[in-house]
């Protein structure tokens, strides 16, 4: 590894000082799982590494909070604290559940949500299941504060709409109203602590006499961004969801998506695999017991593996 | 310089930004307890808890956890050579063969039960997947796991 200035802020105000003063040449490293293995491998050579650590105690920066209707979850709370949540549990399920599928509890320990989606990585579980519950993120500045839909930030691989000089503060989803069923399907053939080489988040909201009023279809490891399955959802939308309309609307995904060959599968393998559990994820979705269901009534051993 | 309290003792050494904080205990402060394996955060033989949570010491700056507390491996047993029901647990019930990935399954499995004395068994192995084994001892592992869960909280059923 390259050396580097180390700048260790202790207020949010001097950490975006150090951002505009250094420019391009700074890096801001919370968790660390991601930067400094890119840093290892020489991808990222900054001269200026500013450290985030000090601040999760800071401004909201390490909280999760309910406030009109949604939870306000600050950038630096790392996924562990996501996931152990008894508030996000409670509002959320599906949101901690997902959580919950990163990596190992040792990296779940460290690596931070803010971190997560700035790093832009396509193959990260949080992203689709946050765009499928129409989640923001708020971004603070020297010059103020901007609010982003998480379904924007995405621009390609690994390249985010983060712009100079500034930090994510906080990202806020809203609660499921009642009427809204989920869940967060992850393919993995390998072992548990993969990457997924497809995985869904589905949210669908349900109107009188079970016709589905919306629907959002959110595909992981499927393309150089988390990509939006908008064919399946046309077709879902004002019908009821019956076992043939799900199939049709999943037959619509491996056209939706785009995915990269790797050792996880061939592009034409999780095309296919990116149909087959969107199909399960809405099946599971509509099978929720109760609108908003508690992480224990979630299907685990099914619901983790094969499905 | 980086600052840590290692083990509960103040610990300083002058390290590079760089310097990883694997590498600051095994060369700056010769506490070679904590193995290097994948060097990625994927095998666990690093593992070290700070601050009480686990992180991989490999991809982990030292100057990022500057002030922090740290405990490894060489901080489990009392300091009078006492050792943690963990480790007696892995000898007595086989929790290793090479022992290369074993300092990493103690103080993972150490932290499991700080923060969860009476773990199921799905609870076990879902915190202790993090670490891997190459000898595959993982039924000797797990068991350890629970028996040192077991001596710490009999059940009410032993005798």
């Amino acid at each position: 590894m390259i050396d580097f200035e180390f700048h260790n802020p202790s207020s949010l105000e001097a950490a975006l000082e150090l951002l505009d003063r250094y420019g391009d040449d700074a890096r801001l490293i919370a968790g660390g799982t991601a930067l400094v293995l890119q840093m290892k491998q020489r991808f990222a050579q900054p001269g200026h590494v500013i450290g985030l650590r000090q601040l999760a105690r800071t401004d909201g920066l390490g909280t999760i909070d309910e406030a009109d209707g949604a939870l306000r979850i600050g950038a630096l709370c790392t996924l562990k604290q996501l996931e152990d949540s008894p508030l996000l549990r409670e509002r959320i399920p599906m949101l901690a559940e997902t959580v919950s599928r990163v990596a190992t509890r040792r990296i779940r320990s460290m690596a931070t949500v803010g971190g997560a989606l700035v790093n832009g990585d396509p193959n990260q579980d949080p992203p689709p299941t946050l765009i499928a519950l129409g989640a923001t993120v708020e971004f603070t500045s020297s010059a103020g504060k901007r609010v982003c839909p998480v379904e924007d930030l995405f621009i390609d691989y690994y390249e985010t709409d983060v712009r100079p000089g500034e930090v994510l503060t906080s990202l806020t989803v809203p609660i499921p109203a009642s009427n809204v069923r989920g869940a967060y399907l992850k393919f993995l053939p390998r072992t548990a602590d993969d990457y997924a080489t497809v995985s869904v988040a589905a949210v669908l909201s349900l109107g009188d006499g079970g016709v589905c009023q919306d629907a959002r279809i959110v595909l992981g490891a499927a393309g150089t961004t988390p990509v939006r399955a908008r064919s399946a959802e046309d077709l879902l939308r004002g019908r009821e969801p019956t076992d043939e309309v799900i199939r049709a609307a999943a037959a619509t995904v491996p056209e939706a998506v785009d995915p990269l060959d790797d050792f996880r599968g061939s592009a034409d393998y999780k095309r296919e695999m990116a149909g087959v559990f969107t199909r399960r994820a809405l099946a599971q979705a509509l099978s929720t017991p109760s609108p908003i269901p508690s992480l224990s009534d979630l299907p685990s051993p099914s619901g983790r593996g094969l499905g | 310089m980086i600052k840590l309290i290692v083990n509960g003792v103040k610990r300083e050494a002058d390290a590079p930004n760089s310097c990883l904080l694997l590498d600051f205990l095994r060369n700056d402060l010769g506490l070679t307890g904590s193995k290097e394996g994948c060097g990625v955060g994927v095998c666990g033989a690093c593992t070290v808890l700070v601050d009480g949570e686990l992180f991989a010491s490999c991809i982990t700056l030292a100057a990022a956890v500057q002030g922090s507390e740290i405990t490894t491996i060489e901080g489990v047993a009392t300091d009078g050579g006492e050792l943690h029901p963990v480790q007696q647990a892995f000898i007595d019930h086989g929790g290793f063969q090479c022992g290369i990935c074993t300092p990493g399954q103690i103080v993972a499995a150490k932290a499991l039960l700080d923060s969860n004395p009476q773990p199921t068994e799905s609870e076990i192995r879902d915190w202790m997947m993090g670490n891997l084994c190459r000898c595959t001892g993982y039924y000797g592992i797990l068991n350890s796991v629970a028996a040192a869960a077991r001596s710490i909280f009999p059940p009410a059923s032993d005798p």
